[in-house]
């Protein structure tokens, strides 16, 4: 039984079944970015374990259930090693085999990686600007701001994936505790009672205590973003301090108790850094008599306290800086004319990634690309040589009729 | 006889290629030729007129020349405003059986010439294509225009009263490309090219001027009075009206010329301190009221403009070889790359002449298979034919990336042409090594689909054009890029490789067992080294992707595409070892391939427009849906049994009859 469980698993055929999913999966994911954008089609069908169904035309689906990206991935790795452990000896005839699923098995570990440890966030920056945190697009978090120190803000930050109804927080820095009365992903706001699906709130404090809300779907745009919204309620001890309504489309809304004051907001979630960057030059050139971009590039001033640092960097297209574990890419720029009339101060944005594991790919590029080529030039070499026997035997075997 | 005539072929093709190189005459007397050489700034980058004019032509007629001679709806034979008068109806163009008829037609640069400088006479051409019948009929066209075996041209005088209803549609069409519906595709289609037009037409003179030298000559005059006049008026203080008017309405027109011109005419006026500061003809003659004087590129296309509107053919030639020294003097470097242009791209057509040795060299590769022995000369020609079109097509592919200054892969146009050159240079290998056509045949084919895909792609204009920021580096255009694509070339010469193993031994008896057993090496062995270009490619794509975006890997469709042909020849490899299929198994699943490589190369692009347009149904989709239904064919094909194959039959029918003789 178990020898059969492990002949299964170390099997050619298990991998070509596992490859064939593999196209299956990646060829309805890449149908159904058009449908659901990017990112969500990405969640469901790469980085996940199952889907269900595995593609819907209407009331009809193919497949009521089919492997995620991981379950195809983890079993072709399993494969792999397996195979690998059971049946390979390095020999030199095997080198080439060997090395490129070796390399395979770095690349697939290295993505799994990659998915669990990188984050990706942007910076966007006007020229004379100093920042030393960049914003991630794609979370939220709710934020009390103590600015009662002039230097420093203190910020609480809770991240979206907590707020849900009935969550409650204390924290020390906080002279109240926190409860979560309801929380929509994403939601637009409304005077208007009678228009249909609105909803009336709870809240009794602040800019937005009459506001209905417009429940909304999450976007599916790569240019949209979602707008999420909460109703939330403050406590002294078990003395309701009042419930506030707060959202992405507003400003930061005031809230004043103990003689302290807070800034309440929903924003886009920040990581803060050790050291800053100050934009010094915004560049877009074009190519003369169009309006085609030639190349985008930011002069920026690096600034760290620990280590004294104090430089100046150019960073442009393909040409990132890379600096305290972060990666900063050229991203946007709107500093042509057209902004500058627009009455625009030149600004950029860079996109920063932290991915511990970014070296693997090249890595295991090389690896593949070496055992590849070295197993076919040895089938290569081995075929000419058969072949140039051929020519030097009886001469006749060269000539077409032997094909008639 | 027959052992010379593979050469006697070899020759008479490569005089008639060569022959195309002589430098050209101008039969009218009107140097055109010297005219089409003339560098002038579009797309960001430095080109000749003749490739404004050629690629100005395809966008609007889909063209490269326009017929001046056909028949009147009598049938009569003539020159074409001429003959429409004698009778009622569409002209048409020479149909395929008027032998004896050789139709004048105008060349893209003469066109040009007639554009820029008498308009008049531009806007009795048949050059705009409208096809949607509604269109047709809402703009009054039925008995209008230049028929081509149902495609249909019209002339901008026939089009002329309905400009603003032409207008009227344009603004209300969805905004959207890919949501539009085929009429306002058309509207969309008819609109950009009458825009084209205009702008062509305001881009060396304003469209309406008579004698450009001699307007120039008044303006220079009225320069002084008017700007007198002017500050007269602003002072508050009497003024000459005529001269304030005169130079007004000057000025209104220049400007409108300004804001019209498509390519920028006059050359950089300091080139040894900036290169790139072209200019349109329409802002120097504003800018004139400052300086009071005129760059002498202006005024040597006003003297060109004169003599050709005078058709002074003397003149003409005279200030268009002086406008020419003053180049060679100024920017002899992109003088000089024009004229490689116009005469090594352009006019030498390196791959329509290409096309064509691939169509005779596949016919008589094909031929040969049927008689091996006696038509072994037909095998020697086409081979020998086909080392010619590679030399052509390697010399286009060459040309191209000199003039960029690129390695040869920038977009889809030349994506096309490097996939045909990477599959032309495989199947010679594969001719090299098994002398039986094969490799002739599948590179002949792939050559001439691909070429055949960049010409339609051609259509869309500039293909040329200077680079997105993001892509704006060599390193990783001539690795990733070059990689990937020959990764493609290798994935479609596998593809056809199978197709003719199942073409030839269903349809005809000339698959032999070691004509298929060579066929099943060369799949396996093209399978092999499709899977490292397309692998390293695909690779060598993620790490350019995180340095210029800062990620290895985004599922974007793109990707998704590169990952499936890695992952169907990494199928197919395990399948052979697997001994999960065999000879004919390999075969249906290297067919597979094709449809594997098409989506990936032309599907996305329709993916990341959008699956719910009713572009949907068109064009390109059309065609893909096509080739994967015609390719699922084929592999059904390959799955028949044995038995019923061509080749196969007499062997099974002599299995059965032995054993059957055994039996009894």
């Amino acid at each position: 039984m178990i020898n059969r469980a492990l002949q299964t698993l170390t099997s050619l055929k298990l991998t070509v079944v596992c490859l064939a999913a593999a196209m299956v999966l990646v060829f309805f994911g890449t149908l159904a970015q058009v449908d659901e954008g990017l990112y969500a089609a990405q969640d469901r069908y790469f980085k996940s374990f199952y889907i269900a169904p595995l593609w819907k035309i209407g009331n009809f689906w193919i497949l009521p259930i089919f492997p995620g990206g991981y379950t195809i991935g983890i079993v072709l790795l399993v494969n792999l090693i397996a195979a690998h452990g059971k049946r390979f000896k390095l020999t030199k005839k095997k080198i080439g085999i060997f090395l490129t699923h070796a390399g395979l098995i770095l690349l697939l570990l290295g993505q799994l990686l990659t998915d669990v440890l990188s984050r990706e966030s942007a910076l966007n920056f006007e020229e004379g600007e100093t920042k030393n945190y960049s914003i991630d697009f794609r979370k939220n978090e709710l934020v009390f701001i103590d600015k009662s120190d002039a230097k420093t803000d203190t910020v609480v930050s809770v991240p979206e994936s907590r707020l849900r109804k009935g969550y409650t927080l204390a924290d020390a820095n906080l002279p109240f505790r926190i409860q979560i009365h309801q929380y929509w992903p994403n939601a637009d706001f409304t005077t208007d009672k009678t228009t249909a699906g609105a909803v009336s709130t709870t809240a009794n404090q602040g800019d937005a205590k009459d506001f209905l809300v417009l429940p909304a779907a999450k976007t599916t745009e790569m240019d949209k973003r979602d707008l999420p919204c909460a109703v939330i309620e403050l406590f002294d001890d078990e003395q309701s301090i009042g419930t506030w309504l707060t959202s992405a489309i507003l400003n930061p809304q005031t809230i004043q108790h103990k003689n302290k004051t807070f800034d309440l907001a929903l924003r886009y979630q920040r990581y803060y850094e050790p050291f800053s960057l100050s934009l010094l030059k915004a560049t877009h050139e074009k190519y003369k008599g169009t309006e085609n971009p030639k190349n985008f590039s930011s002069r920026v001033r690096l600034k760290n306290k620990a280590t004294n640092e104090d430089r100046e960097v150019l960073i442009y297209m393909n040409h990132p800086l890379r600096y305290g574990g972060l990666t900063f890419y050229q991203h946007q720029m709107a500093a042509d004319e057209a902004a500058v009339q627009q009455g625009h101060i030149p600004n950029s944005t860079l996109q920063v990634v932290r991915n511990p594991t970014w070296l693997t790919p090249y890595l295991a590029c090389l690896m593949v690309g070496a055992g590849l080529l070295v197993q076919f030039l040895t089938h290569l070499i081995s075929f000419l040589r058969k072949q140039k026997k051929k020519t030097n035997g009886p001469k006749q075997k060269q000539t077409p009729k032997q094909n008639t | 006889m027959k052992k010379h005539l593979p050469w006697i072929l070899l020759t008479l093709c490569a005089l008639w290629i060569l022959s195309s190189l002589r430098p050209q005459k101008s039969a009218s007397g009107i140097d055109h030729v010297g005219f089409g050489q003339l560098p002038v700034l579009l797309n960001g980058r430095v080109q000749p007129l003749n490739s404004v004019a050629i690629n100005a032509l395809l966008q609007i007629r889909g063209t490269r020349k326009v017929p001046l001679q056909g028949n009147n709806a009598k049938g009569e034979w003539g020159n074409f405003p001429e003959i429409q008068e004698k009778a009622e109806g569409p002209l048409t163009e020479r149909r395929w059986y008027q032998f004896s008829k050789h139709p004048k037609k105008l060349g893209a640069t003469e066109w040009l010439m007639e554009v820029m400088m008498l308009p008049e006479q531009a806007n009795q051409r048949y050059i705009f294509a409208v096809n949607h019948p509604d269109l047709i009929s809402e703009l009054n066209l039925q008995k209008k225009g230049l028929d081509r075996s149902g495609l249909r041209f019209f002339a901008f005088a026939e089009l002329e009263t309905h400009l603003q209803k032409i207008e009227k549609h344009a603004k209300s069409i969805n905004p959207k490309p890919e949501l539009r519906t085929p009429f306002e595709r058309a509207v969309a289609k008819l609109n950009h090219s009458l825009i084209l037009f205009l702008r062509l037409k305001n881009s060396l003179q304003p469209q309406d001027s008579t004698d450009f030298a001699a307007e120039l000559n008044d303006y220079l005059a009225e320069i002084p009075p008017g700007v007198q006049a002017f500050r007269n008026r602003e002072a508050g203080e009497e003024f000459d009206s005529t001269a304030f008017d005169r130079l007004r309405q000057k000025i209104e027109r220049y400007d409108v010329a300004n804001r019209l011109a498509y390519p920028l005419l006059v050359p950089p006026p300091q080139p040894e301190k900036d290169r790139d500061e072209w200019s349109n003809i329409g802002v120097n003659l504003l800018n004139t009221i400052h300086t009071g004087g005129l760059p002498d590129a202006v005024k040597h296309y006003a003297a060109i403009s004169s003599a050709y509107a005078q058709t002074d053919a003397q003149t003409f030639n005279a200030s268009l070889s002086q406008y020419h020294s003053y180049l060679q003097k100024q920017l002899g470097a992109e003088l000089k790359k024009a004229k490689i242009e116009h005469r090594y791209y352009n006019r030498f057509s390196p791959f329509q002449k290409s096309i064509a040795l691939y169509i005779i060299a596949f016919l008589l590769a094909c031929l040969s298979w049927f008689h091996p022995a006696r038509w072994q000369w037909m095998n020697r020609s086409a081979y020998y034919l086909i080392l010619l079109a590679a030399v052509i097509h390697s010399a286009g592919l060459l040309t191209r990336m000199m003039l960029e200054g690129r390695p040869p892969v920038t977009n889809l146009y030349s994506s096309a042409i490097f996939v045909g050159w990477g599959a032309v240079i495989l199947g010679i290998i594969l001719e090299r090594f098994y002398r039986d056509g094969i490799g002739i045949v599948i590179a002949s084919v792939v050559g001439f689909i691909t070429l055949i895909i960049a010409h339609n792609l051609s259509m869309d204009g500039d293909t040329m054009e200077m680079l997105q920021a993001v892509l704006d580096t060599n390193f990783w255009l001539a690795t990733h890029v070059v990689i990937i694509t020959l990764g493609y070339s290798a994935t479609f010469v596998a593809g056809f490789l199978a197709l003719l193993y199942i073409i030839r031994g269903f349809f005809t008896k000339t698959l032999t067992r070691s004509t298929a057993s060579g066929l099943n090496r060369m799949v396996y062995g093209i399978i092999c080294f499709a899977t490292l270009f397309s692998f390293v490619g695909t690779i060598l794509g993620g790490i350019w992707a995180d340095q210029s975006w800062g990620r290895f890997w985004g599922w974007d469709p793109k990707e998704n595409g590169a990952l499936l042909i890695v992952i169907w020849n990494a199928l197919i490899l395990h399948c052979r070892w697997g001994g999960l299929v065999r000879e004919r198994g390999l075969m249906n699943l290297a067919v597979f391939g094709n449809v594997v490589t098409a989506f990936s190369w032309f599907g996305v692009n329709i993916l990341s427009i959008g699956l719910h347009s009713y572009g949907f149904m068109d064009g390109t989709f059309r065609w893909l849906m096509l080739f994967a239904g015609s390719q699922v064919a084929f592999i059904i094909l390959g799955a028949v049994p044995l038995r019923y194959w061509l080749s196969f039959r007499n062997t099974f029918s002599k299995n059965q009859n032995s054993t059957s003789e055994q039996t009894s």
